[in-house]
């Protein structure tokens, strides 16, 4: 019956969406663990409601796609965030730039180095490529090369959740101890969840976070096609 | 009705940013061009920040809850995935660590040599050493 009544409905897939999201939400505010990191957990509920109910994802997706919908709008809208820290963006420049290009090459040649020791084909190996860059446009990069761009979402999505959870300790173990360095590196590695974990340990730290999640996709998309060949 | 014209300035820069995508032959993604046109045209005050503001913060709230439907599909892919789960794992843990640890250490190396350093001091310090920084005489 409740499958009928989903395949019927032009809202259901939209609705179940965005109450898994706002469980995940609350669980977080309930629980604080990282693990129920809203994006992570909405995914989990949604998969475990269709494979109960047996419905077939074509019939959820056919009214929740309408969502993804504004994805390109929402990722433009990065330039204003970006736009609010210049002060910051200028006074440290280089090292913004230089760290983050080298953070950036860093993420794709372990990926490689990782891919080729796994035997991963060509198109597995472009579907992580842009595992740590921002989901709007890791998702972009991986459909563009022939990667599995829900995977690359779900990858994303771990990032983010590991990032969350260990930046601060990562940061006290690895020796990051200058909240400039700290904000660029957890930003770089783990883009907009480990912000929000940054924006937590300060002021300094969430701004430059902030900023190097749109740098680093922006790096990302300039060299990525020098390397996206490469197996 | 603010949110209605703010979100009508969005939208005709993604639009801009997807004409730049369909006209010029690189693989980049049209929400670049959108964000780098939408940041530059900010920086030039062609538009101002109050005229985005608002509804930029509201895009950017709801932007995660987008990704859901397309990560979904998951189920779909499962037999693709199932056999090399753990080595995915792998890969994203190991790259995430290292990322984090080479951007922190070359951002801590760069930020360390950008205060020029101060020549008088250092002469100071060499004549003598014994010294600290030429103030204990």
């Amino acid at each position: 019956m409740i499958r009928d009544w989903m395949t019927h409905s032009a809202f259901f897939g939209l609705l179940l969406t965005i109450v898994a999201f706002e469980i995940g939400l609350l669980l977080k505010r309930k629980f604080h663990w990282s693990i129920f990191n809203a994006p992570f957990m909405s995914i989990v509920i949604v998969i475990a409601v269709l494979l109960i109910c047996d419905i077939d994802y074509e019939t959820y997706d056919s009214s929740a796609h309408y969502l993804s919908y504004f994805i390109t709008p929402a990722t433009v809208c990065f330039a204003i965030p970006l736009y609010k820290q210049i002060v910051l963006l200028k006074k440290h420049l280089r090292a913004i730039i230089v760290a983050i290009m080298s953070g950036v090459l860093a993420s794709m040649l372990t990926v490689f180095g990782l891919s080729l020791v796994f035997g991963f084909n060509h198109q597995l190996y472009v579907t992580l490529l842009p595992k740590s860059i921002t989901t709007a446009v890791g998702m972009e990069i991986s459909e563009m090369f022939g990667g599995y761009a829900t995977v690359t979402i779900v990858a994303i999505c771990i990032t983010g959740v590991l990032g969350n959870t260990f930046a601060e300790t990562a940061c006290r173990i690895f020796r990051i101890h200058d909240p400039v360095a700290r904000g660029l590196s957890i930003g770089t590695c783990s883009h907009a969840s480990g912000t929000t974990r940054a924006m937590m340990m300060g002021e300094i730290e969430g701004a430059m976070s902030s900023l190097a999640v749109v740098v680093a996709c922006v790096f990302t998309v300039l060299v990525v096609s020098f390397l996206a060949n490469l197996i | 009705m603010k949110y209605f014209s703010q979100f009508a300035i969005i939208l005709f820069v993604s639009v801009l940013g997807e004409l730049c995508a369909m006209a010029l032959p690189l693989p980049i993604p049209a929400c670049i061009y959108g964000m780098v046109l939408m940041f530059m045209a900010l920086c030039f005050k062609i538009i101002k920040l109050e005229q985005v503001d608002d509804a930029g913060k509201f895009m950017i709230e709801v932007l995660p809850v987008m990704f859901t439907p397309p990560a979904v599909g998951l189920i779909a892919l499962w037999d693709v995935i199932s056999p090399i789960w753990p080595q995915l794992l792998v890969i994203i843990v190991i790259t995430t660590a290292v990322v984090m640890v080479v951007t922190g250490h070359v951002a801590q190396f760069m930020l360390r040599h950008e205060q020029k350093p101060d020549v008088h001091k250092l002469w100071q310090h060499i004549r003598h050493p014994n010294s600290f920084h030429g103030l204990s005489h």
